[in-house]
């Protein structure tokens, strides 16, 4: 069984190609053989996935656990040099703080512990793995695109493309470390490179923006890997043996034991999946170059927080403390969704319904009964193709007309009418019914209803998902406003980004005419194999989403029948005469322009008061969940 | 258990319902203002003419986005009334107004433009008291499926009243009656004009009232499923609701916005929150 | 006779008027009078109207906006002119700003007199359109069709 390390050895190694290769064409070869290799391996893992249960696959080779610790030691030393150049005491002291306890676990409990550490699969590794695989990949081509023109765009942003490129693989590296890894210190490894990267990425461009934000992001996943590391002190403790230092083991020890250490893991989930309180470094995550903020948002990064939250849902169900951590994602979802309102930067709306759609997830987790686990892993899917789709188009649009304002958006059907559909298939697939998000909330409603305190997640939803409808909405609205003057500007766009575009969005509509199959073969065995039992929606309903599908896909036809018959009229404009640039003469004779922007209601769902509000409604709630763990744990 | 012959009758009878309940109501509303009062039959005259009239659009893909309106009112109520999934039937009538939103932004008027906005507003006022509405069918029924609500021997108002009452505040916002009738009006709207239909004319605006129509067949048969267990007095109720949402449109003048927003969401929350509450502590203490 | 004359729309716009036909235009849809009994509506926007009726003769500020409305209103459709300001200009006929009536910029169908016109006489007026209407929508079906008007 090789795939497994290949898939995480080899985005490592292509990453070590690209920092050594400083011309441009050979690193467009590169990138796009490793991107294909990495997508065909992963599509591999589809055919060796066993049916039943998970597969193990032991590494028998002693001193990879003794590497590791000597990287993090590095990796902590490097951080705290750079926190020294940059003055930030805060990171430097987390760095301590977790180098302190990884020592201490290394030196007296890691001595007894005797397990072979192994890589495992499962049919929900693999579908993280396809995601990792597929998605990720196809951003790492679409960045060979991107940063070209990035660089040219930004004459003051030294060239560290190699560097670039080295992360973005790398971080596909450690996210398939994340996923495939059984045995938790290895876990923790890879959970702290993807902190790492997602750090260096951050501060890409070097500016003090760029260079704060980073840092934030930092002293937030510390924080997390901070909890992390006092799980695994807190696992060797209990079983020096150390076989409760694995995810399966320990999972199936029961509310008892894997209590402690799986509230202390979520909550290292919670950071890294930007939940609030910690929403703040994913917002100021979008100083980065477009491709960072599409990966971290879809396939890397926030989807290892979601994706060891929703391993642990089995141990968390039930719980007090498990249904608090489904509060601080249903809080999340809803006080982002309403955040996203008041924005008009496409990539921060972007951010808050990523923010959002991360707190439904774990809200699923966390409550975490079958059916809701279900939900959550159709969330985790839907979620990465259609988010990474709309990152992309935003990037494209950004550097065509030069703006990511979605106010400049007006009339983007007109200016570039391919991207502007793929843009409007992306939103779609994010809130519109026949498309997958909105089969998951739906599932998500029909699930929490049976479960305990259900029904303050039922209200979350009705009223956190109606949100949702209003600023997708305005944005789809703004993009297709047929402004009657304009020039097209959609030609020289790099043909790599026309790969990835192009692929995502295929995917974003073939997900959903695939849904019951990828149910019934990847997410249903799952959560059978977990639960003992699992949900499906019933065939009626997938008949019915089917055919209207299938009808919103025959509907643009129509246009066809259309086409020539009618007469144009300008709009109205209360008699004014009007020029077709929609100029007018207005009172007093002064000359004015047509400007129609939307609505973002500032005053009722402004960033700084619900933001306030969330923040300390679900730092009050981890502050329980705290408490609640400390009673346990002594 | 999908009843394709009512979706067949749906599709079918419900625009002679709907125009005949328009034209009951305008004339009803005559009647108040101490008026005649058009023919019964006016609304159909309407969308004759409405038919007969050229075609002129602002921006042709004005049509696709009309016809998809109309395309997934007729679908959404079709598999409403062959007994579906109320949550699918729901989203599916919020997929087809926002096709009525896109058209109003596509023509990149002033007028339209406020109205697509409005509309959107009243989509996020009425929406979470609708999921709330088909949620405590199914705590009380146990099922989400219009047919096995339809077939429940439980009289669903004596459970869920404060649900209806949340019910009935939104569903003057779908009726598009006053106060609520933002977006625009069956009366005279100067203010913003006609909002979302300003730019629809001649045979497409035909199309979007045949849409309405069907939409009120739809909510008149969400009345019905309240009081499902005895046909009489559903068909009582639908009357007595619709008489008083006549009531209350020639009653009220036009509310902003914000209390729009308000009005609906601390209704949605206070009645249909608090009834749900207790019927869900109940059927977890008590089971039914 | 077809639904078209069951269900007239008018678009109601005051030109240069004095306000005196508008108040009767307006009286029209008053209890007393109730327009909506033939089915008429007031709508304020061109894009629905089947009927344009115009009350003021036409000066330099109005023309490109009657000349607009009358543009923006789907075929087929008839001008009323209500009033003799409208009709011809009326007493302002020789004023500096005063163009003239209605039908020196856009073809009226129904000239109702009167100053100010009687609510009466203008449901008469537009009662009589509906006939125009009608006669317009068979000339449109017929196969050789007459280009409507200019695009600006």
């Amino acid at each position: 069984m090789i795939t497994l390390p290949f898939l995480i050895l080899f985005p490592a190694a292509v990453a070590a190609l690209l920092l050594l290769v400083a011309s441009d064409s050979w690193r467009r070869l590169i990138v796009k053989a490793g991107a294909l290799i990495i997508g065909i391996a992963s599509l591999y893992l589809l055919f060796i996935t066993p049916e039943a249960g998970p597969e193990f696959f032991p590494v028998a080779f002693e001193p990879l656990t003794g590497l590791m610790f000597l990287a993090e030691m590095v990796i902590a030393a490097f951080l705290i040099y750079l926190g020294i150049k940059y003055k930030k005491y805060l990171a430097i002291f987390l760095v301590l703080a977790q180098a302190a306890l990884l020592v201490y676990f290394e030196t007296t409990a890691a001595a007894g512990v005797h397990t072979v550490p192994n890589l495992f699969i499962d049919q929900f590794s693999l579908i993280m793995a396809l995601i990792i695989g597929i998605i990720g990949s196809l951003i790492c081509v679409y960045a060979l695109g991107y940063m070209s023109t990035y660089q040219e765009h930004h004459p003051d942003v030294r060239d560290r493309r190699r560097t670039f490129f080295f992360l973005m693989f790398f971080f596909l590296s450690a996210m398939f470390g994340v996923v495939f890894s059984n045995y938790l210190p290895w876990v923790f490894f890879f959970w702290e490179l993807t902190t790492l990267c997602s750090f260096l990425l951050i501060g890409y461009s070097g500016t003090g923006e760029a260079v704060n934000n980073a840092f934030l992001a930092l002293n937030m996943n510390l924080l997390g890997g901070l909890a992390f590391a006092g799980a695994l002190l807190y696992l060797a403790f209990v079983s020096p043996g150390g076989q409760l230092l694995e995810i399966s083991t320990l999972i199936q020890s029961g509310h008892v034991v894997a209590l402690v250490p799986a509230v202390l893991i979520a909550f290292a989930g919670i950071t890294k999946a930007a939940l609030m309180p910690f929403s703040a470094w994913l917002v100021g995550a979008m100083v980065a170059p477009t491709p960072v903020s599409a990966l971290l948002h879809s396939s890397t990064m926030v989807k290892a927080g979601v994706y060891i939250i929703v391993r642990f849902a089995p141990v968390l169900t039930g719980t007090m403390e498990g249904l608090i951590i489904g509060l601080v994602g249903g809080f999340t979802f809803l006080l982002a969704s309403a955040i996203a309102i008041s924005q008009s930067n496409a990539k921060k709306v972007l951010a808050y319904s990523t923010i959002a759609n991360l707190g439904l997830i774990v809200a699923c987790a966390g409550v975490g009964t079958y059916k809701l686990v279900w939900a959550a892993i159709l969330l985790i899917i839907f979620h990465a193709i259609a988010k990474s789709l709309l990152f992309l188009c935003v990037g494209t649009v950004e550097h065509r007309i030069g703006s990511k304002d979605i106010e400049d958006m007006t009339g983007l059907i007109v200016r570039m009418p391919k991207v502007a559909v793929m843009m409007f298939i992306g939103i779609a697939g994010m809130f519109l019914a026949p498309f997958g998000m909105l089969i998951s909330k739906w599932a998500a409603i029909e699930a929490f209803i049976e479960a305990q305190f259900g029904l303050i997640f039922v209200a979350i939803l009705a009223f956190g998902g109606s949100i949702t409808v209003l600023f997708w909405s305005k944005w789809m609205g703004k993009i297709i406003s047929v402004c009657p003057v304009a020039t097209k500007v959609e030609n020289g766009i790099p043909r790599e980004k026309w790969i990835a575009l192009s692929f995502l969005t295929a995917m974003t509509v073939f997900i959903c005419l695939a849904f019951p199959v990828i149910s019934s073969h990847l997410i249903e065995p799952f959560v059978l194999s977990v639960y003992g039992q699992t949900a499906r929606l019933s065939q009626d309903n997938i008949t019915i989403m089917a055919m209207m599908l299938f009808l919103l896909m025959i509907m643009p036809f129509s246009m066809l029948w259309y086409r020539k018959s009618t007469k144009v009229v300008p709009p109205y404009m209360a008699g004014r005469p009007t020029t077709p640039d929609m100029h007018f003469l207005g009172s007093m004779g002064v000359q004015r322009q047509v400007n129609l922007g939307n609505y973002y209601f500032e005053e009722v769902f402004g960033e700084k008061r619900l933001f306030m509000a969330g923040t300390a409604l679900c730092f009050g709630l981890i502050l329980l969940m705290g408490t609640l763990t400390a009673g346990v744990a002594l | 258990m999908i009843l394709l012959e009512n979706a067949l009758l749906f599709i079918i009878l419900a625009p002679f319902i709907g125009g005949l309940v328009a034209g009951i109501d305008r004339k009803l509303t005559a009647r108040m203002q101490g008026r005649v009062g058009p023919p019964l039959l006016q609304p159909f005259y309407d969308v004759g003419k409405l038919l007969q009239k050229e075609q002129i659009v602002v921006t042709p893909s004005q049509h696709f986005y009309i016809l998809s309106y109309l395309v997934f009112i007729v679908v959404s109520g079709a598999l409403f009334f062959a007994g579906g999934d109320l949550l699918l039937v729901i989203f599916a009538f919020t997929l087809a107004h926002i096709f009525l939103v896109l058209g109003a932004y596509s023509s990149y008027s002033p007028y339209s433009f406020i109205g697509a906005e409005r509309e959107l507003i009243q989509i996020i006022a009425y929406e979470p008291m609708i999921i709330l509405s088909a949620v405590g069918m199914y705590l009380v029924t146990k099922s989400f499926f219009v047919w096995e609500i339809m077939g429940s021997s439980l009289p669903l108002i004596l459970y869920l009243p404060g649900v209806f009452l949340g019910f009935l505040m939104v569903l003057t916002i779908k009726l598009r009656k006053s106060p609520f009738d933002l977006s625009t009006s069956h009366h005279a709207h100067q203010e913003i004009v006609k909002g979302v239909t300003t730019e629809f004319s001649g045979p497409m605006l035909a199309r979007v009232e045949i849409a309405h129509w069907y939409e009120n067949v739809f909510l008149l048969g969400f009345i019905y499923l309240f009081f499902a267990w005895s046909p009489p007095v559903a068909i009582l109720a639908i009357i007595i609701v619709y008489l008083l949402e006549i009531l209350v449109d020639n009653t009220f003048s036009r509310a902003t916005w914000k209390f729009t927003l308000k009005s609906s969401w601390i209704i949605a929350g206070m009645m249909g929150l608090v009834n749900l509450g207790v019927l869900y502590y109940l059927s977890a203490v008590v089971p039914v | 006779m077809s639904t078209l004359s069951k269900s007239p729309w008018i678009l109601h716009y005051d030109a240069s008027s004095c306000n005196g036909c508008d108040i009767e235009v307006l009286a029209c849809l008053s209890p007393l009078y109730d327009v909506e009994r033939f089915g008429i509506i007031n709508t304020g926007n061109p894009k629905h109207a089947d009927v344009l009726v115009i009350t003021g003769g036409v000066n330099e500020q109005n023309r490109e906006v009657i000349k607009n409305l009358y543009h923006q209103m789907p075929d087929p459709k008839v001008v009323v002119a209500v009033g003799i300001c409208a009709s011809s200009g009326g007493v302002f006929r020789e004023c500096y700003n005063i163009v003239g009536g209605i039908d020196c910029l856009i073809p009226v169908d129904v000239y109702v007199p009167g100053c100010a016109a009687r609510p009466e006489s203008i449901i008469d007026g537009i009662v009589k359109a509906l006939s125009i209407l009608e006669e317009k929508k068979e000339k449109m079906a017929l196969p050789v069709r007459v280009a409507s008007g200019g695009e600006q």
